[in-house]
């Protein structure tokens, strides 16, 4: 492997500083490694010459010490993030010849501080997965495994591949119900799902609005940090958007977790999960402990509600989301006689089956005679779910979870959709209450898979919650590298 | 909420025509019993009491904010135009409506 991969984001950061190393070079080192990992499937589009001038110009600017937070470090961009003049398709076909005019407010800022981009990364069709294989051009292949297919996890599956392949150095996710927490979690690297309203989510390709957040994918905790403090800002063209000053994360990474509570939800310990995550998890409360963390048991009574609230409210907003799919505007249009027809096979044939199937559980639940018996009770489980979380923050500081019920499956062994719908089991309840929550690998199972666990913190505690992570990341030592990584 | 969960293929039917979706003869079947599968997972929301439970649906609680109704861009009918599919003198052309 080139001596340049095998530094991660902050490492790269330092050495493009002390000018050992250039953009150019580390940009190139990652180029070759994306040819070379191309059988994972992890990249949908890759943008070589416009990286390489990103590049050219961030040595300009490491020469004469301008340098931004990101300055000359190359990332990888999932494809739900509108990049400008860049194809931009969700992984579906119905946009497979979207070229936006404009750039997203998150990928705005990475390039506003200096960041090179590689290329747009797959992900399962509008980020409605969790294994990647809803993609229209076809599943990622998880780097883990030397023989076996496993899935990357999804919906954000080509960033996680792409980050633990090392075939790019960091990379952008959306979560809705999970989708960067439990692909990191099935890759072996780290992902942050920011609280609600953090970052903005103007020119995010919109799933379900009141639940999608942006946020990093990266190999470290203290990569996470460094991502987070960019892509996060305040934003008047997201009215969800949350005008609060988040602290730079980096001074962050080595308060500790001395003093801290932290919550263990009997809930989170049903069956179901393997016995090697339970293994980790009592593990990682240890590990916790004798980093002077205070251990309590604590009781979350609304969890087992979580999933059914979350696929009444996602496919709702996205029916209602992606009504504007309709072959006037933009995307692929299939001609028919009359308009009412052209919409029908235009969104018929462009959509998949996942997508076909939320957008009708999501008409369904807010037709007439059903919106209050579906939409309008999930909005007060809701709230139930969200208070949960409120009386449990009262008495501890950070809550801990395994990321997933188990590691990452074969490609192609779920086919039924409520069997999918449960590797979301312990990532939904925090997306469904805003709540800011990272999942970082702490060992492997049995067969060499990774395994992640899941930190929770208060609203807008995304500090705590990188000070928390980091001593876990310390204590866990996790330092396998998967197999199909980039040599 | 279980006794009126229960979709058929009508409902199917209904439903698509709603979401303007064409959905294949052959697929209806699955398609419905996908649905049913899926109502009938969430129908354990039945049990919980929200009898003073309001609705949420902002998680931050922030107001909504507000401003004045400017415009702050423009004159890009070009890029506006750039992705559709057919367009002709400044418009989105579509299947004749009215006859």
């Amino acid at each position: 492997m080139s001596e340049l991969l095998k530094l991660d984001l902050l490492g790269a950061s330092k050495a493009l500083k002390a000018k050992s190393i250039t953009s150019v070079e580390l940009t190139n080192a990652y180029l070759t490694a994306i040819e070379k990992t191309s059988k994972l499937g992890a990249y949908l589009e890759i943008v070589s010459d416009h990286a390489l001038e990103m590049a050219k110009a961030s040595d300009k600017r490491l020469a004469n010490n301008t340098s931004r937070p990101l300055e000359g470090l190359p990332v990888g961009v999932k494809d739900m993030f509108c990049t400008k003049g860049i194809k931009t398709t969700a992984s579906s076909k119905i946009l497979e010849n979207f070229c936006p005019p404009y750039e997203s407010t998150v990928t705005q800022n990475l390039w506003n501080d200096g960041a090179v981009m590689l290329g747009k990364l797959s992900c399962d069709e509008f980020a409605m997965g969790s294994s990647n294989e809803t993609a229209a051009k076809g599943n990622v292949i998880n780097p883990w495994l030397k023989n076996i297919n496993m899935s990357p996890g999804g919906s954000s599956g080509g960033s996680a591949a792409a980050v633990a392949a090392r075939s790019a150095l960091a990379a952008t996710g959306t979560d809705t119900g999970g989708s960067i927490r439990q692909p990191a979690a099935f890759c072996g690297i780290t992902g942050l799902k920011p609280t609600y309203g953090r970052c903005s989510r103007w020119g995010i390709v919109a799933f379900s609005s009141s639940l999608d957040q942006a946020g990093p994918l990266t190999r470290t905790v203290s990569d996470a940090a460094l991502m987070l403090n960019s892509m996060a800002s305040y934003d008047k063209k997201d009215s969800t958007s949350v005008n609060s000053l988040m602290p730079d994360l980096l001074s962050f990474l080595d308060k500790g977790v001395k003093g801290k509570k932290i919550g263990i939800p009997e809930e989170y310990t049903q069956e179901g999960i393997s016995d090697d995550i339970v293994k980790f998890y009592q593990k990682s409360i240890n590990w916790l402990k004798e980093s002077g963390a205070e251990i309590i048991p604590i009781s979350l009574p609304h969890t087992k509600y979580a999933l059914p609230v979350y696929y009444i409210i996602a496919p709702a907003e996205a029916s209602s989301n992606l009504a504007r799919y309709d072959g006037v505007r933009y995307g692929v249009r299939k001609e028919a006689e009359t308009l009412d027809q052209m919409y029908e096979q235009t969104r018929g044939n462009g959509f998949g089956d996942e997508v076909k199937r939320r957008i009708m559980i999501g008409t369904y639940v807010l037709s007439s005679g059903y919106y209050d018996a579906y939409y309008l009770k999930a909005q007060k489980v809701r709230r139930l779910i969200k208070e949960d979380f409120d009386n449990v923050f009262t008495n501890v500081d950070y809550i801990l979870t395994p990321s997933t019920p188990t590691t990452a499956f074969q490609l192609g062994t779920k086919q039924d959709p409520l069997t999918m719908y449960l590797n979301d089991i312990f990532t939904v309840p925090a997306s469904l209450a805003g709540l800011p929550a990272i999942s970082l690998p702490v060992g492997l199972d049995n067969s060499g898979l990774p395994i992640g666990m899941q930190l929770i913190a208060n609203a807008f505690d995304e500090p705590g919650l990188i000070s928390t992570a980091k001593s876990l990341e310390q204590s866990a030592e996790f330092n396998f590298i998967a197999d199909g990584v980039a040599k | 909420m279980s006794n009126n969960s229960i979709v058929d293929i009508p409902t199917v039917n209904k439903i698509a025509r709603l979401s303007r979706l064409e959905i294949p003869e052959d697929k209806k079947q699955n398609l419905t019993n996908d649905l049913n599968n899926i109502l009938g997972f969430v129908a354990n929301l039945e049990e919980v009491d929200t009898s003073n439970v309001e609705p949420l649906a902002s998680v931050t609680g922030h107001k909504l904010p507000q401003r004045n109704d400017e415009v702050v861009d423009g004159n890009i009918e070009d890029l506006v135009l750039k992705n559709a599919p057919e367009s002709s003198g400044g418009f989105f052309v579509v299947p004749k409506v009215i006859e």
